[in-house]
């Protein structure tokens, strides 16, 4: 297929799935900051939104982050391009300009995601509270996600898809989790608290994963495995080894497909490879947060590769 | 006489780009005042100074202003391309004459005007001011001796966008700027004209940095095309190498070109041109 | 302006009135419908147009992308016989047409022989003088030839104008069709139709039939477009998606020594054939404008050396021209000594001294319109214009003559239409799409357009215009 439709493809899986995050990370937010803590709300606003990386432009926009503007730049800013509405919007667009190459039901989940954010847009404000946002965008990349699994042909471009959702996804778990580094570390007499407890179990709560956390693990829930949890259990759809092994996967499709295998199979490869033999003990050792920013980078590093190869079209 | 050619155009990248396209017109006409000894084009480029790799023969045709066209690809990463143009030919004068040139545009078609050749007041005026009591040649050639008292030779002071109505307000300008006045006054006066690319042997008397030179040629009735260089003010003869023609300065570029994915960076452009009489 | 022809119960016919035969289950369909369904139905067509996105100008009348174009469910309707004519009277064009640009890119032998005066065509802003030396495979530059006809009595048609660049809105044709299909299959049990739905697979044959001299194999064809902020943008992906051919951008495309490649995400991928909708100065930097970033650089050189053919070739635009449309009768004449089976209508030209006169005298009575003009701006039409107005345009047309052509007002058939007080006659053109490559082919349909207000004569969507099924009966 043309490079510039498999890009399209990729991106509107990358912006459905971040759309996803931004409103589980508005949730996150909302509950973290429910409860008191010695850091105040401002501090702690301030790490979810670095740990997203749209901490700049909010300052700049807004200042001080009050709940009612925190909403305003992760939902409906479109200075954002991080934000939901901007995401949505990316997402549709991405999928009109690649109508052909989708059928008609994954249009019209994509189309009508956009439509309805466009109602709630009129909408007045104080009818929507957060939590109604969040369900909503999850509800809509539910089922967006859906119409892609049960309708598309399992073609190249069903792969370019899911390679954005799993690498996006595994980009957003991992600074889901670094949040945690952030909002946490700074006073380490919280760690096993009580407080500490209820962040950690917000954030599973946000990741749509408390009941799986607490099948797969029972009992309390510790640092150790909740990394465990997010970062190297394949049963646990969003850690970060459920991604890359999934990434792994559609790009051996695509290297069987094309009957070429190169540097973005080379590269998924070797991050399949060290997540396999990782241990919590060493992440820990190595230290959460400088193991999650080298993830990450890794994970760009993956994206770029495949732009090279596949999506850019430059290379003969 | 036999003219040899030695042209060198350099580009270079502040960044280097993915690839380039370009499009020539450098081979010399085919008429009876031009016969080619030798002529060869290169196209190179690579990353650093000197050396790198060949580019890729595209399209080889002539068109139907009897222009030789050679498209050339060359993929990158680039930081610097050289297009060398070598060769020999050997000319005679026929008194401005294109005799025996094929093509097959109608003379008609050069009448249209373009952002660089359009009229303006003081054009007309000048283009008025010559009587053609004595026929279109003499008219055309009163034209270019127009255009030769108004517009003084002198280099830098006109840019590649200059237009002529724009030459003429400043009064100088280089052959660039000649041949567009003229094709103004020409179209101005209801005669076809054409601007034509080429080179120019200078002897010890002539400045070395025309030799990468440009006039007009006029439809004369009854004559054809007739060339005019108000910046010498003569008619092209045996010192002239005529490559293309166009309906100014851009549409006759002996080299056309566009680079991929270096819009971040400047480029920078550098010619060396030599036009040199060899022993027969 | 006395009585219009009206295609169903025949008034303003002089061999008397009645219900004309091809309408005649028609009536029986409406008499039988209740209100309350018709509404419905109109509700439903509109939901289906907006689901599947159709929202496009048609024409370059450029307006708000997303705007939809108010859909009719009352179809237009021709009779076997009427249509045969009309289809030979569209080849007999398109095919001359095609021959008048072989010419003038050529040895310009119509010129020659004093039938069509040379500035006309070689100062032509449309006419391209890389075009020149070059005969486009088989010999055709325009492969879809878009021709605006209207009707003002049972056996008078009139060519309004030639589209011979990239005539648009064949989309609305297919999918009026689709969309009167699925609301009454019953219209189509109980009359016989012919079938449209071969347009995509003729389309994409006629663009296979013109791959370049140094294709081999099967062509790859693609449709390249200005891109998805583009009005017609949807027109375009869903041709693509229709004939199962790319849909390219611009940047997608490259050249590569004496090819054009797709950039796939297995490498590049020879293109055989480019059907463009964008125009000629936008196709390539090298050659036209050079600012032009929707054009791939190099491509003019690869078409040139038969590399890669273009459709429509470039230069195609010379031939559609409003000043060379008054030609086109000669043209026929000229290349196939035929007579036209369509006419032409009568055209003064604002540029011929006793032609401004007779305009300038009548200014009241006729159709001014600009000569490179389109979508019904920049026209006068003078039974409908105020007095301040009509004198507003006289000063313009004085100033510019030879920007100006004038026509008479030709009284437009009508068609019965959907309108909130029930069912009432509007005035409609019609565009049929003649696909001309190794054969010269027209689908048994085309595009009808209907001006919605009352009276109106003015078909443009952006000006209140709406569209119609057009069917053609089985004999």
């Amino acid at each position: 297929m043309l490079s510039r439709t498999a890009n399209n493809l990729y991106w509107i899986a990358r912006y459905m799935e971040r759309a996803d995050t931004v409103a589980r990370l508005l949730d996150v937010g909302s509950r973290i900051s429910l409860i008191p803590s010695e850091h105040g709300y401002r501090s702690e606003w301030d790490s979810l939104l670095q740990a997203s990386g749209m901490a700049e432009g909010f300052t700049a926009k807004y200042g001080d982050p009050v709940q009612r503007n925190l909403e305003s730049w992760l939902f409906f800013d479109r200075d954002n391009p991080s934000s939901v509405a901007s995401c949505l919007t990316a997402a549709r667009e991405n999928a009109r300009i690649v109508r052909t190459a989708m059928t008609a039901q994954v249009w019209d989940a994509l189309n009508m995601a956009f439509q309805e954010l466009r109602q709630l847009e009129r909408q007045e404000r104080s009818s929507l509270d957060q939590s109604t946002l969040t369900d909503w965008v999850t509800r809509q990349s539910a089922l967006v996600r859906g119409a892609i699994d049960a309708n598309l042909l399992r073609d190249d471009g069903y792969n370019f898809l899911n390679l954005g959702y799993y690498l996006e996804r595994a980009d957003n778990t991992a600074r889901l989790l670094d949040v945690k580094y952030y909002v946490l570390l700074p006073r380490l007499d919280f760690v096993g608290s009580g407080l500490d407890n209820y962040q950690w179990s917000t954030l599973l709560r946000a990741m749509g994963a408390q009941r799986a956390f607490h099948w797969a693990y029972g009992g309390e829930i510790t640092a150790g495995k909740i990394a465990d949890f997010l970062i190297l259990n394949r049963q646990s759809p969003r850690a970060l080894i459920t991604c890359i092994a999934g990434a792994e996967n559609h790009l051996s499709r695509l290297a069987k497909t094309y009957g070429k295998a190169g540097a973005a199979q080379d590269s998924v490869r070797a991050m399949l490879t060290e997540l396999e033999s990782e241990t919590v003990e060493r992440i820990f050792d190595e230290g959460l947060h400088e193991y999650l920013s080298r993830f990450i980078g890794s994970v760009a590093g993956l994206g770029t590769v495949i732009h090279e190869v596949y999506l850019g079209g430059e290379i003969s | 006489m036999r003219l040899s050619v030695d042209h060198v155009t350099r580009y270079s990248y502040e960044r280097p780009v993915r690839g380039l396209v370009q499009s020539h017109r450098l081979t010399p006409s085919l008429f009876q005042g031009q016969k080619v000894i030798s002529w060869e084009i290169t196209v190179e480029g690579g990353e650093g100074q000197g050396g790198g790799a060949l580019a890729v023969r595209g399209a080889d045709f002539t068109d139907g202003a009897g222009d030789r066209i050679q498209g050339w690809s060359l993929a990158g990463p680039l930081s610097e391309v050289a297009v060398t143009v070598r060769g020999t030919v050997e000319t005679t004068d026929t008194a401005g004459m294109l005799k025996g040139y094929r093509e097959a545009i109608n003379p008609c078609a050069y009448k249209l005007e373009t952002a660089m050749t359009a009229g303006s007041a003081a054009l007309a005026a000048l283009a008025e001011a010559v009587s053609d009591a004595d026929g279109p040649l003499a008219l055309a050639h009163g034209l270019s001796a127009a255009v030769a008292a108004a517009i003084a030779y002198r280099p830098g002071v006109t840019q590649a966008h200059t237009s002529a109505s724009e030459a003429l307000a400043l009064g100088e300008g280089v052959c660039q700027d000649h041949a567009h006045a003229l094709i103004a006054l020409a179209r101005l006066r209801d005669l076809p004209a054409r601007y034509v690319s080429g080179y120019l042997f200078a002897d010890a008397s002539g400045a070395a940095h025309e030799a990468a030179h440009a006039w007009a040629e006029i439809h004369v009735p009854g004559l054809g095309w007739i060339g005019f260089d108000p910046a010498n003010a003569c008619c092209p003869d045996e010192r002239y190498i005529r490559l293309a023609s166009g309906l100014d300065a851009r549409d006759a570029a002996p080299i056309r070109g566009v680079a991929r994915g270096g819009q971040a960076g400047e480029e920078a452009m550098d010619v060396a041109v030599a036009v040199l009489s060899s022993a027969q | 302006m006395g009585v219009f022809f009206d295609e169903m119960n025949g008034s303003g016919d002089r061999s008397g009135g009645g219900t004309r035969a091809p309408y005649a289950r028609l009536e029986e369909w409406l008499a039988t419908m209740p209100k309350e369904l018709r509404s419905l139905k109109q509700a439903e067509a509109e939901a289906l147009f907006r689901r599947i996105g159709i929202t496009f100008a048609v024409y370059g009348e450029g307006g708000d992308p997303d705007r939809l174009i108010p859909f009719d469910m009352f179809p237009r309707v021709f009779s076997g016989a009427e249509w045969a004519r009309l289809d030979r009277g569209v080849k007999q064009r398109a095919k001359a047409l095609n021959m008048f640009l072989v010419d003038v890119y050529g040895r310009g032998e119509i010129i020659r022989a004093g039938r069509v005066p040379a500035n006309l065509v070689y100062q032509n802003e449309a006419y391209e003088k890389a075009a020149v030396g070059f005969v486009p495979p088989k010999g055709v530059y325009s492969h879809i030839v878009g021709i605006d006809l209207v009707r003002t009595g049972p056996e008078e048609f009139f060519v309004l104008e030639d589209n011979c660049r990239t005539p648009s809105g064949v989309s609305y044709m297919l999918e009026n069709r689709e969309i009167m299909m699925r609301m009454f299959p019953g219209l189509f049990r109980e009359n016989r139709i012919e079938p449209i739905d071969s347009y995509a697979e003729i389309l994409r044959r006629t663009l296979a039939s013109v791959a370049p001299a140094k294709c081999k194999g099967d062509p790859k064809v693609v449709i390249l477009t200005p891109g998805h902020f583009n009005s017609a943008y949807y027109e375009h992906s869903f041709l693509a998606d229709l004939m199962g051919v790319e849909l390219v951008e611009g940047q997608d495309l490259f050249v590569d020594g004496e090819f054009v490649y797709a950039r796939t995400t297995e490498g590049p991928k020879r293109v055989d054939v480019i059907y463009r909708r964008i125009d000629d100065a936008f196709l390539d930097p090298l050659c036209f404008r050079p600012d032009s970033m929707l054009g791939v650089p190099g491509l003019m050189d690869v078409y040139r050396s038969g590399g890669v053919s273009i459709c429509s070739a470039p230069g195609a635009g010379v031939a559609d021209d409003k000043a060379i449309y008054t030609y086109v009768p000669d043209m026929i004449r000229f290349y196939l000594g035929e007579e036209p089976i369509l006419k032409n209508v009568p055209t003064w030209k604002c540029a011929e001294r006793d032609d401004l006169k007779y305009v300038l005298d009548n200014l009241g009575e006729l159709v001014v319109k600009e000569v490179h003009g389109s979508g019904g701006y920049g026209m006068l039409v003078g039974p409908k214009a105020t007095k301040a107005e009509i004198e507003a345009f006289r000063a313009q047309l004085v100033a510019d003559p030879s920007n100006y052509i004038a026509q008479p007002t030709l009284a437009l058939s009508t068609v019965p239409t959907f309108v909130d007080e029930g069912v009432a006659p509007r005035h409609v053109d019609l565009r049929p799409y003649c696909l001309v490559g190794e054969r010269i082919e027209l689908v048994k349909g085309g595009l009808t357009r209907v001006a919605l207000r009352e009276g109106s004569l003015v078909v443009n969507s952006s000006q209140g215009g709406g569209v119609k099924d057009t069917w053609v009966l089985a004999e």
